[in-house]
């Protein structure tokens, strides 16, 4: 099976920290696999470090795309390559319109100048999908948007630049249950035999909408279980400390 | 170009040096210098005496004491050539009859390009003189007056005299003491009542021999209803000695007229810009004051306007970049001496390498404005960590009707920032200079679109390789 996204026996630190010990996971194309954990466990870290984030260091492993080591380039040579991470907490970048930022990053995206009319076609869709009035386009990215408005034009630039592979860190976190639903067909509207993400999540509440293929459970920096979408309910239903203890268990070792 | 100066044009893109004898030059402040420069001009004698009077001036008043440090200017106050004359059988309004070799670098600062597409009239200041000085015919027949300033002594002393060091009289400073006993050249705009010039009239100043004082000085009239954009731009080569411009604006906006004053200065890195500029404002009419300052060694600047009448109004937007070696001291005033009046001041400025920008401001509202209302808004932009900035907001409020509002904020070039847009596909140079590019908008919105390009490449050229 082609593989899309491979992390492999990744150990990244951060100021001396240890963070990641050890992550291994295969996100195959044309699938949708979620992570969940607890607090702390290190997801957004892990979706940081395979984007690029320098503020990290790797100390051991490897990020492959489409088999292909991309551990050690920049952050925009990953995204020209098909790579793209929806934040957490997206940043405000004061007097720049959405619209105008669009059409640089699709620029590198694509790798070549975008007429206006392809550009256009592209946004319209979009917001189209998000429900979300042409005003938007206007305003200065992410500033003073609300939580929510936030993680909604994470999910537009998404529909814009058409990665290969998406990482959605809690893109569900701050949403009312509307915005859940439009932010959910965004992501279903991608999917598709080209496509695959990994979706950050604490919430099974998401995966009704967006459900995934494969269910990965993250803790203390590795990945300790995977399973099929039941393991997210199971992790509803009963918490972590059942899997705390079964990884202790385990990792007698 | 010379291969000699390609290595200088690459970082400074004005930095060529023309190829023009100066017909007289004339080197070291002191009285007979002054009285050269005004036998030069044939002037009226009362303009002989008053230039004499501002040299004593200068010889009085101290240095400023606060801002930047001037002691090198100072120790080379008498090494100046304060008057140098190009070769030109006066000002030219044809451009065929400019001089060859001066006609030569203003092509290539693409200006007589600028005129056919946009301007509603040029004027060119070479060294000392202006050189080239046209405006539109029906402008001319509406009775719009847009000449050298010399002319402007010469054809309409009349309305100059009643203007003239009106505004800002040689005792306000030091530098404008200076100015007024060595001017040479500038603009004379007269706008009568109730006419509007719908295009800017654009002046550009150009600084060639080596260790240099220009002492340009405008005056502009806008009488009762008038309406009119002037534009300033200024690049000189650069050298290893420093050179000096010290210019006098006056504007006086009469009864609901409208004016803006915009200028964009690019002076190469050892330049000091000493510049006063005071317009005031009648009843009911506004002034906008847009002012860029990107080069030059030290700058010393700080628009002000005189809000006069009842209901006028005048906005400041100003944008400062200021990159190693550099200091520029700038900011706005508004007085306020009538009632319902208002006024406000956006200044972004922007810090790189051991580059520092200030802040300076004053509003003052006296003691019979009511109502006046006055707001403030001052940004900087801290590119790296050894970039420094600082804001000094003066206010004297003697009335207490007034509304003043201040904010300051200081940011710096953050890498998360700089990271999520990369994971757009923006390489960090790109990404950076976007960040950049997106702080000063604000102000950089209300530029002619030529300034607008030229800010938005000298941006990109100073971000590449600046952050990671
Ligand atoms: N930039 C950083 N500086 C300091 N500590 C960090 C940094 N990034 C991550 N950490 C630490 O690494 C650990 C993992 O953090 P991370 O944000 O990856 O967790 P997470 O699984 O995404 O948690 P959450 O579910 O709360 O979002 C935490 O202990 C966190 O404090
Ligand atoms: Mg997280």
């Amino acid at each position: 099976m082609a593989k899309s996204l491979e992390i492999q026996d990744l150990w990244v630190s951060h100021d001396g920290k240890m963070i990641l010990k050890g992550v291994n996971l295969s996100l195959p194309l044309g699938e949708v696999h979620a992570l969940m954990g607890p607090n702390g466990a290190g997801k957004s870290t892990l979706g940081k470090v395979i984007a690029g984030d320098q503020a990290y260091t790797v100390e051991r492993g490897r990020v492959l795309l489409n088999g292909e080591d991309i551990t050690g380039l920049e952050p925009d040579e990953r995204a020209r390559k098909g790579l793209f991470l929806a934040f957490q907490y997206p940043l405000e970048v004061p007097g720049v319109s959405i619209a105008n930022f669009l059409r640089l990053a699709l620029k590198e995206r694509l790798g070549r100048d975008v007429p206006v009319t392809e550009f256009y076609a592209r946004l319209q869709e979009g917001l189209k999908t998000l429900e979300w009035d042409e005003e938007v386009l206007g305003r200065y990215l992410n500033e003073g948007f609300s939580g929510g408005e936030k993680k909604r034009n994470e999910i537009l630039q998404l529909l814009v630049l058409r990665p290969q592979v998406a990482i959605l860190d809690e893109t569900d976190s701050g949403l009312d249950i509307d915005a859940l639903k439009v932010v959910a067909r965004g992501v279903n509207s991608m999917r598709g035999p080209e496509f695959s993400a990994l979706v950050i999540t604490h919430y099974q509440r998401l995966l009704n909408y967006i459900v995934p293929d494969v269910v990965h459970v993250m803790m203390d920096g590795r990945v300790v279980k995977t399973g099929g979408p039941e393991l997210a309910l199971e992790l509803e239903a009963r918490g972590y400390d059942w899997l705390k203890e079964e990884v202790a268990h385990a990792g007698g070792s | 170009m010379p291969e000699d100066l390609k290595h200088v044009a690459d970082d400074y893109q004005w930095g060529f040096k023309d190829d023009v004898e100066p017909e007289l030059a004339l080197k070291g402040l002191t009285p007979e210098t002054v009285k050269r420069i005004s036998e030069a001009k044939g002037e009226p004698a009362w303009m002989t005496e008053f230039r004499l009077k501002a040299l004593e001036i200068f010889y009085k008043l101290p240095m400023p004491k606060w801002g930047p440090d001037l002691t090198a200017l100072e120790r080379q106050l008498d090494d100046f050539f304060y008057y140098v004359k190009p070769p030109s059988k006066g000002v030219a309004d044809r451009w065929e009859d400019v001089p060859e070799e001066i006609k030569r670098t203003y092509e290539r600062l693409g200006i007589p390009e600028a005129e056919r597409k946009v301007l509603a009239g040029v004027g060119a200041q070479y060294d000392s003189e202006m050189v080239y000085h046209k405006i539109k015919e029906e402008l001319e027949k509406k009775g719009v007056i847009y000449v050298s300033i010399e002319e402007g002594l010469r054809e309409y002393e009349e309305i100059f005299r009643k203007y003239f060091a009106k505004i800002v009289p040689p005792s306000d400073n030091k530098f404008a003491a200076l100015n007024s006993a060595v001017w040479s050249g500038g603009s004379f705009v007269y706008v009568p009542p109730g006419v509007e010039v719908d295009v800017p009239l654009q002046a550009y100043f150009r600084v060639n021999t080596a260790g240099f004082g220009q002492f340009e000085r405008t005056l502009i009239i806008v009488d009762e209803g008038a309406k009119v954009h002037y534009i300033e731009g200024c690049t000189a080569p650069l050298y290893t000695t420093e050179a000096l411009h010290t210019g006098v604006i006056e504007i006086y906006v009469h009864k609901n007229a409208n004016s803006r004053y915009t200028t964009i200065q690019n002076w190469p890195t050892n330049m000091y810009n000493l510049v006063t500029q005071r317009a005031v404002v009648e009843e009911g009419a506004y002034h906008m004051w847009l002012d860029g300052n990107l080069g030059s060694k030290v700058t010393m600047k700080y628009p002000s306007s005189i809000l006069k009448g009842r209901g006028a109004r005048a906005e400041v937007l100003s944008i400062a970049f200021a990159k190693s070696g550099q200091h520029l001291d700038t900011g706005a005033k508004l007085i306020h001496l009538a009632e319902d009046t208002s006024g406000s001041i956006v200044s972004k400025s922007i810090s790189k390498g051991d580059g520092r920008a200030s802040y300076r401001g004053l509003v003052k509202v006296n003691r019979n404005a009511e109502r006046a209302k006055a707001n403030v808004e001052c940004d900087a932009l801290l590119i790296d960590t050894e970039s420094k900035t600082d804001t000094y907001p003066y206010m004297e409020i003697e009335n207490e009707t007034a509304q003043i509002g201040h904010e300051a904020t200081v940011s710096r070039l953050a890498d998360d920032q700089i990271f999520y847009l990369q994971t757009r596909g923006l390489p960090e140079d790109e990404a950076a200079a976007l960040i950049v590019r997106g702080f000063i908008e604000p102000v950089a919105k209300a530029l002619p679109l030529e300034f607008a390009v030229e800010l938005n490449r000298l941006i990109e050229l100073e971000m590449e390789g600046s952050v990671g």
